[in-house]
């Protein structure tokens, strides 16, 4: 999802026989549905997979503005831009609230924002797909929001408390985003034969990588089980892909698109959709640097934080002699 | 990294409906009316506040979350500071 691959212990789930005595404590607190808070014992392990899954997250919510910024200036209506900003917008506070949950782990901003620019954190392979018409802004809600939020409502149920309360406001604000993306879809939809072709192609080139947001599948995530114990990760990344795709199945009947997949298929046994699985190596090559915008993003990122540079030092520069200056006139 | 980071400040919002101010979050600015700048475009976007109270985060004290039994247990077991201790029998009417 936002936190995909995440791997910082390298380590499988920890028999319950080969745990310390504050951890069987720790894990005994999170069975019984207790809130893990900044200043409460953790286990290394749980501190450091949290700090790489949030900072993932808050990574994401930033970068995530990219795609969409490209559209902004050029939005088709005075309304739809006034919405594409408010979303945007959204997603820089969304990181905020996400960067300053990991901070109460003893990470600063600054500090995670260097290991993104220099590697170290990654943020959501589905970022590093170029938004080539207007029509993926409908795709990007639609879609993209779309699996963020299924991903998101179980996490405000997480053992940590920072991330849920910051999980509680997000999924608060974001249901507007994937109704404002299908409603562009509609538009579009509705619109001259053109733009039904547009709203398709946009569909076909995000479909699979919308499915790839959740992660690889169960048989091939390594770090699940000890992430689900601690309650960091609540759902599989299948049952969630599962999920996305039952529920988005029936919205491109509803706009009359084709889902670009032949072998879709309802399942009377499972009670599921039966679908084809996203190409795992195209999923390798983006998450790790070689997607089609990955360096596009990252050169984004850098300049914004070379150019700010002068701001954020002016800034405490003047708050420091406005200070001076109160304290001198006391 | 070149220059400081902006200290990190927490952020209490007074909801619409006269209740008390509540902590709804953190965020980094360089003095006060920074913050609450910061926090008026973070945390009220959708009018969740009337008024905004900031504090920088190394000015709270707070409790140890290792004392949490000599704090608070010795309240567990007096039940008399609660009306539904004292048992008034109905006859003596609305109460």
């Amino acid at each position: 999802m936002y936190a995909q691959m995440v791997k910082s212990t390298g380590k499988g789930l920890v028999a319950r026989e080969d745990m310390s005595f504050e951890d069987r404590a720790f894990q005994d607190r999170i069975d019984a549905g207790e809130k893990i808070e900044p200043k409460d014992y953790m286990p290394d392990g749980y501190r450091r997979n949290l700090i790489r899954q949030i900072g993932q997250h808050a990574h994401s919510e930033i970068v995530g503005q990219l795609p969409e910024g490209n559209w902004i200036t050029r939005a088709p209506t005075l309304e739809r831009k006034a919405n594409l900003l408010a979303k945007v917008q959204d997603e820089a506070g969304h990181g905020l609230y996400l960067y300053c949950a990991a901070e109460t782990l003893g990470v600063s901003r600054d500090e995670m924002t260097e290991m993104l620019l220099d590697g170290r954190m990654k943020y959501s392979s589905i970022f590093n797909y170029p938004t080539l018409t207007w029509a993926d802004m409908g795709a990007v809600g639609w879609l993209v929001d779309g699996a963020a939020i299924m991903n998101q409502v179980p996490l405000q149920r997480t053992s940590y408390g920072p991330y849920a309360r910051a999980m509680v406001r997000i999924c608060k604000e974001e249901s507007f985003h994937q109704r404002q993306g299908f409603h562009i879809m509609m538009a579009m939809v509705n619109g001259t034969a053109d733009q039904k072709r547009m709203a398709q192609d946009a569909l076909n080139r995000f479909w699979y990588p919308a499915l790839m947001m959740f992660g690889p599948s169960d048989k091939d995530s390594v770090h699940s089980a000890q992430s689900m114990a601690w309650r960091i990760k609540m759902n599989t990344n299948d049952e969630l892909r599962q999920k996305f795709v039952d529920e988005t199945v029936p919205q491109a009947e509803y706009l009359g698109l084709t889902i670009p997949d032949d072998d879709l298929q309802w399942n009377e046994d499972t009670g599921h959709y039966d679908f084809t699985e996203p190409d795992w190596a195209e999923f390798f090559e983006v998450i790790s640097g070689n997607g089609p915008c990955n360096v596009d993003r990252l050169n984004a990122r850098q300049k914004a934080w070379d150019d700010g540079a002068w701001v954020r030092e002016a800034m405490v520069a003047h708050a420091e002699k406005k200070a001076a200056r109160k304290q001198a006139a006391e | 990294m070149s220059s400081k980071e902006w200290p990190l400040w927490e952020v209490f919002i007074r909801g619409q409906h006269g209740m008390s101010h509540r902590h709804v979050g953190s965020l980094h600015a360089v003095d006060a009316e920074h913050a609450i700048k910061n926090a008026r475009d973070v945390y009220t976007r959708r009018n969740e506040g009337v008024s905004i109270w900031v504090v920088e985060a190394a000015d709270i004290a707070a409790s140890s979350p290792s004392e949490k039994g000599p704090m608070y247990d010795p309240a567990r077991d007096k039940v008399y500071r609660h009306p539904t201790f004292y048992d008034i029998p109905d006859d003596a009417g609305k109460m």
